[in-house]
């Protein structure tokens, strides 16, 4: 009886990022589709999704995912350094194995009281600032790395001066929640906060979820560019026979469906002429890209989220 | 049987209690005295339990009753209660046989090493279950030192029913034994070796001496055990993977229906828990009240 899915039909286990619940309910059942169409076999696909450090933690530890879709290149790079997918997984797929990408933005109660309009303001003192711990949660480090990177590039900016920035904003943060979810609970049902910083595709499932005329997003003059990486863990589908039903599924994930599929989750897709006619949906932002800002992930993480880097000093003085 | 109103704080002759208690001015407090205190008794209990768990109810039923019993129609949620049950089912037995066996052991025979045994059946209470989760996420996981083995003869452990079920024994390991020990060491051994004197066998001592005379704090135990062993959240979480419909347990399946904005579905699982705990409670307190006497050793730790 429990067990019944795991006999007869091939199963994909996809380990996921918290937030991508929605978009893979909609994804997968047009893959199953697709690939029976095409005369594949019986096939079912059992989701995983928590924190995406927390999920490639699990893998590492033997949670036999076919694949893993994350929300930042660092998580799935771990897995790699466990050694049960090559390191150069990146170029295995188009634009660095991601076939979506969101953003870091804002989102306020309607009306928006306190005046918010860009970073400027969440530094502000009496403004309270809702975002995941960076330690924990891909969220909480693009708004970090976003924060950081506005600090900087302001005029007489510096990293001096971002470290300061970042002080005053951690300093308004009432609550620091370890994944996105629990971010935007507190904000959305608990009521705390004045701002919420997260990924566009949450904002548009709070205000479907809690009503879109109780919020409204505010577009930051630059925000930073958040890719969500896909890849197959060799060693599971190797193991479990499942590789060649993996890839093809990860390659759905650049059909012009699933991209279409992207775009009504609120996720970008890189298709130019899917994200071209959902326009309205998503606005023109100002970007910048953690590879080139940052010098990659890894060097961000080891300067700013690992022990004793950045995030820790700040942390340790933001609340007096 | 012991003569078990020897141990009782007053000879049942001198009954009835109430009267004698109430005339007594040294055990007896000014009514003010004892209405404020009752009073603030039951507001903290209203306030701290009773009104969070109405308020599960309330957001469980806050869309009407359709809405309540349409959440569990979801085959996530189904397979939730299933695992929950398969779990519960086989953790608590597993738990009777080593709680009866361990309290056996410990009360009727002396043997060295035993105030160590006493200890390690008390580990489970004293670890956090996160620890406990992680204890075999190190053991059997795929960087674990038994991980590779498992996995290369294809046995799934952790992130799969058997880690749920090893996790559920573990932090449920000393309800039943702790439940035992205290009345087993109370009714002592004399029965045993009148039993064994008129030549009964070992078996029949136990089935026919000691394990009704233990019968209730036996049940009051199993009852204890498997109110945690279907709650417990921590240590499930860790070792469960969170694979929908395939290793999320009620605990986690609520964690995860809250988390996707499915309010009124995750009530409803919670509410489902809730009457558990209620049913448990009810019982316990028929258990109590019927056989006080027979229980109140264990009372006292």
């Amino acid at each position: 009886m429990l067990f019944a899915g795991q006999v007869g039909a091939a199963q994909l286990l996809n380990a996921s990022y918290d937030v991508a619940r929605g978009f893979y309910k909609d994804l997968n059942p047009a893959f199953i589709a697709d690939w029976k169409k095409h005369g594949g076999a019986d096939l079912s696909i059992d989701q995983s999704h928590g924190g995406s450090s927390k999920q490639a933690r699990s893998v590492i530890d033997g949670l036999e995912a076919d694949v893993v879709t994350m929300n930042n290149p660092l998580d799935i790079d771990a897995i790699a350094k466990a050694g049960l997918l090559p390191a150069d997984w990146q170029k295995r797929l188009p634009n660095n194995s991601s076939p979506s990408w969101s953003a870091i933005l804002f989102i306020v109660r309607k009306g928006n009281p306190k005046g918010i309009k860009d970073w400027d303001d969440l530094v502000k003192s009496g403004v309270q600032v809702i975002v995941p711990n960076p330690k924990t949660s891909g969220n909480g480090r693009y708004s970090y790395l976003a924060a950081w990177q506005y600090a900087r590039s302001k005029t007489g900016g510096s990293d001096d001066t971002a470290i300061a920035f970042e002080k005053k904003l951690f300093g308004n943060v009432p609550v620091l929640d370890t994944g996105g979810r629990g971010a935007t609970t507190t904000f959305a049902q608990r009521g705390i906060g004045d701002v919420l910083l997260t990924f566009e595709n949450e904002v548009g499932l709070i205000r479907d979820e809690f009503g879109a005329d109780k919020f409204e997003i505010v577009v930051p003059s630059l925000t930073v560019r958040a890719d969500n990486p896909i890849a197959l863990v060799d060693k599971v589908a190797a193991k479990k026979g499942t590789t060649p039903i993996a890839q093809a599924y990860l390659q759905f994930h650049y059909t012009k469906a699933a991209q279409e599929i992207f775009a009504k989750n609120g996720l970008r897709p890189i298709d130019a002429a899917v994200l071209k006619a959902h326009a309205a949906d998503f606005p023109a932002l100002n970007l910048f890209d953690v590879e080139q800002a940052f010098g990659g992930w890894s060097k961000a993480q080891a300067d700013h989220f690992a022990d004793g880097g950045s995030f820790d000093k700040i942390i340790a003085n933001a609340h007096p | 049987m012991t003569d078990i109103s020897a141990t009782a704080p007053l000879d049942p002759a001198r009954l009835p209690f109430e009267p004698l208690m109430q005339r007594n001015a040294v055990i007896s407090e000014a009514p003010w005295v004892r209405r404020t205190l009752i009073g603030v008794a039951i507001l903290f209990l209203a306030g701290f339990l009773l009104l969070p768990l109405l308020s599960v109810f309330a957001a469980a039923l806050g869309k009407g009753l359709g809405a309540y019993f349409a959440s569990f129609n979801s085959a996530d949620t189904q397979s939730a209660i299933r695992l929950t049950l398969i779990a519960a089912g086989i953790a608590v037995p597993a738990n009777l046989v080593f709680g009866l066996c361990a309290a056996w052991a410990i009360t009727k025979f002396e043997f060295r090493g035993k105030q160590f045994l006493i200890t390690l059946i008390d580990l489970p209470f004293s670890v956090s279950p996160v620890v406990a989760g992680l204890i075999y996420i190190l053991i059997f996981g795929a960087q674990g030192w038994a991980g590779p083995w498992f996995s290369a003869h294809d046995i799934k452990v952790v992130f799969a029913v058997p880690g749920i079920v090893l996790a559920t024994i573990f932090v449920t390991f000393p309800f039943i034994a702790r439940e035992l020990i205290p009345l087993m060491q109370e009714l002592g051994t004399d029965d045993e070796q009148a039993a064994l004197s008129l030549g009964a066998s070992g078996w029949q001592t136990f089935w026919h001496v000691t394990l009704p005379n233990v019968k209730w704090g036996l049940l009051y135990g199993v009852l204890l055990c498997n109110a945690r062993a279907m709650g417990e959240f921590g240590a499930v979480s860790v070792v469960s993977g969170h694979i929908r419909g395939l290793t999320n347990t009620m605990p986690l399946h609520i964690e995860i229906l809250y988390n996707d904005y499915q309010f009124v579905p995750a009530f409803a699982v919670a509410s489902l828990l809730a009457l558990l705990a209620l049913v448990t409670l009810a019982a316990k307190s028929v258990l109590e009240w019927r056989f006080a006497d027979q229980l109140a050793a264990t009372r006292r730790h």
